[in-house]
């Protein structure tokens, strides 16, 4: 192990390790814990400049109560929730479908159809967004929900069938093999023998996912406007000019927006970390 | 479940029995592929059609040939300091990777309630860069700031506060975006430090190595997956870097911290009436900035890809 196990290190830099430790964390989420004192601080303290201060009541309720019942915040998470839900389902549906095509088979053309969605996960937005916007007003789909769940489902799908495929390659062929020799059909191969094992693969996608779109800010205001279909992450600029300088709730509103998938990430920590840090480890 | 009549061969299996092997992987792609060359290959082959043309997005395009990059790359201020600024991001973006490499050393220890500690450190990852972006508009308010209060007792002020300061306001959105972004890279550390090879450290600690040279040799050549992978999610995060410019600073001030994506949008999108070919083209140039890095990352995953044959 490296560093230096703590227990084989000196008596000294074992206490001041548990002593830095959470100074660290302390320095490292202040940002973080700032908003967090914010947001239950009374409107009287940002009038009388006490920004950092203790605040001067616990005002928790109240501002999360605005929040909640004086602002379109409700409607936007669930906005978010049309729209996360929905992508997550599909890319899932069609990556599984197309790691299992690159993963089981060989044929031409493979890896290359396999490193188009590599290679197209990584382009930048901005050079989808004129044609995908013009793609989606065709479609009448611009400002709806359903228009934003098409392109993250096919945008996400790169991502989704990479790891996907992978995951698939690693399991063991054999089974596959036998599964052939017994003449069971392909598609049965898939839904009975391969996709049992997909398990922990799908749970890690539909969590890195789901944070994904989440969080996507983008997307969001190229294809929607407005309280009907926007999701949250454009919904908190309009919350925020609906309450300027009113940091109290502004930062209420931001921790609400982002609970979701701090939620999420706790849930289900250990497969999300597996689906990031995929490859990270030979 | 098994079909009784595809495992005797007789003559009369029909065509797709036959051919299942060959046909099967093509039906499983189609849906994935309709799917994505329509939203994200053939757009990218259209951008490059609409960045000929002048273009409002609503009624004729008109054929203007390479006028848009003549003007683009011909002397436009807003082009030449977005695309700096990219620069500034690449470069300093790339500071994730060590910040991360070093935290991820910090935590990697066996104490208790030290995973809760890891998780905590990656918490920032996890939150939208809309709201990163936001908490810390308020951490550099001017006067109010956290940042500016700290700041002050060394005797620092900085005019405008760092967003309101065209020199130093890109500098402040970096940071912000680094706090996410090192968050990752250390989590990518963590896995790779995990399955470090034990006995080799031990061998190493053997024949007295230790400190950074232990780093050098032994722990950084067996953490190259790993840092690969924070290579390309940093490049890839510092270029598409428009969440944290979009809400912190609306390019301001002075349009002093556009970036290529973020200048591109505000051409195509912006109040002032849609320039679509014009951003098309300044879309176009950042793919190309991207493509060379897509190239190489390919390039490298395929030589692995060879390897594993």
């Amino acid at each position: 192990m490296f560093p230096t196990p703590l227990e084989k290190t000196s008596r000294q830099w074992q206490i001041s390790y548990q002593v830095l430790l959470p100074i660290v964390l302390i320095i490292w989420l202040l940002p973080l814990i700032a908003v967090a004192i914010f947001s239950i601080k009374p409107e009287a303290d940002f009038v009388n400049g006490n920004y950092w201060g203790l605040p001067s009541s616990f005002e928790m309720f109240n501002n999360y109560g605005k929040v909640f019942f004086e602002s379109d915040m409700p409607r936007y998470l669930l906005n978010s929730v049309f729209i996360t839900v929905p992508t997550v389902i599909g890319c899932i549906i069609l990556s599984s479908m197309t790691g299992f095509a690159l993963g089981v088979y060989k044929f031409r053309g493979n890896l290359l159809i396999f490193f188009m969605f590599i290679a197209g996960n990584f382009v930048p937005f901005q050079i989808l967004m004129v044609p995908v916007r013009d793609l989606t007003l065709g479609l009448g789909l611009y400002d709806t929900k359903m228009g934003l769940v098409l392109f993250h489902i096919a945008f996400q799908t790169g991502f989704c069938t990479l790891f996907m495929r992978n995951f698939i390659r690693a399991l063991p062929f054999p089974l596959i093999e036998a599964a052939r020799v017994e003449g069971v059909a392909e598609w049965r191969i898939f839904v009975f023998v391969v996709l049992p094992l997909m398990k922990p693969a799908l749970a890690a996608l539909s969590v890195l996912i789901f944070t994904f779109i989440w969080n996507d800010y983008f997307w969001a205001i190229v294809l929607t406007q407005g309280p009907d279909s926007q999701p949250v992450t454009a919904g908190i600029t309009s919350f925020n000019s609906q309450f300027r300088a009113a940091y109290h709730l502004m930062s209420a509103g931001s921790i609400v927006a982002a609970l979701p998938p701090v939620a999420m990430f706790f849930l289900m920590q250990k497969h999300f970390i597996a689906g990031l840090t995929l490859g990270a480890v030979k | 479940m098994a079909d009784l009549g595809a495992t005797t061969p007789a003559p009369t299996r029909s065509w797709y029995k036959r051919n299942e092997i060959a046909v099967t992987p093509w039906l499983f792609l189609l849906p994935g592929i309709a799917f994505f060359a329509l939203y994200v290959i053939m757009p990218i082959f259209q951008s490059f059609w609409i960045s000929f043309h002048q273009w409002d997005g609503l009624g004729e395009k008109t054929w203007v040939g390479l006028a848009n990059y003549e003007r683009l790359l011909g002397g436009d201020r807003k082009f030449e300091i977005s695309f700096w600024n990219n620069l500034r991001w690449l470069v300093l973006y790339l500071l994730a990777i060590p910040m991360g490499l070093f935290i991820s050393l910090f935590l990697n220890q066996k104490v208790f309630g030290i995973r809760l500690y890891k998780s905590l450190f990656f918490f920032p990852f996890v939150i939208s860069q809309v709201v990163v972006g936001l908490v810390f508009s308020w951490f550099y308010l001017p006067n109010d700031g956290l940042f500016d209060v700290i700041v002050g007792w060394f005797g620092v002020d900085i005019s405008g506060g760092i967003l309101g300061n065209p020199n130093t306001a890109t500098y402040g959105i970096i940071a912000a975006g680094l706090w996410p972004q090192t968050a990752y890279c250390m989590i990518l550390y963590l896995t790779g430090l995990n399955s470090v090879d034990p006995e080799q450290v031990e061998a190493a600690r053997l024949d007295g190595a230790k400190g950074h040279r232990m780093l050098w040799h032994v722990i950084l050549p067996q953490l190259k997956p790993a840092t690969f992978i924070a290579f390309v999610v940093t490049i890839i995060g510092a270029l598409r870097s428009f969440d944290f410019i979009a809400v912190m600073t609306n390019g301001g001030p002075f349009g002093s911290t556009r970036v290529l994506s973020f200048y591109m949008f505000e051409e195509s999108l912006s109040e002032f009436g849609f320039r679509m070919g014009y951003g098309a083209s300044i879309a176009v140039v950042l793919f190309f900035i991207m493509l060379t890095f897509i190239t190489y990352f390919l390039w490298s995953m395929y030589q692995d890809e060879k390897g594993a044959r």
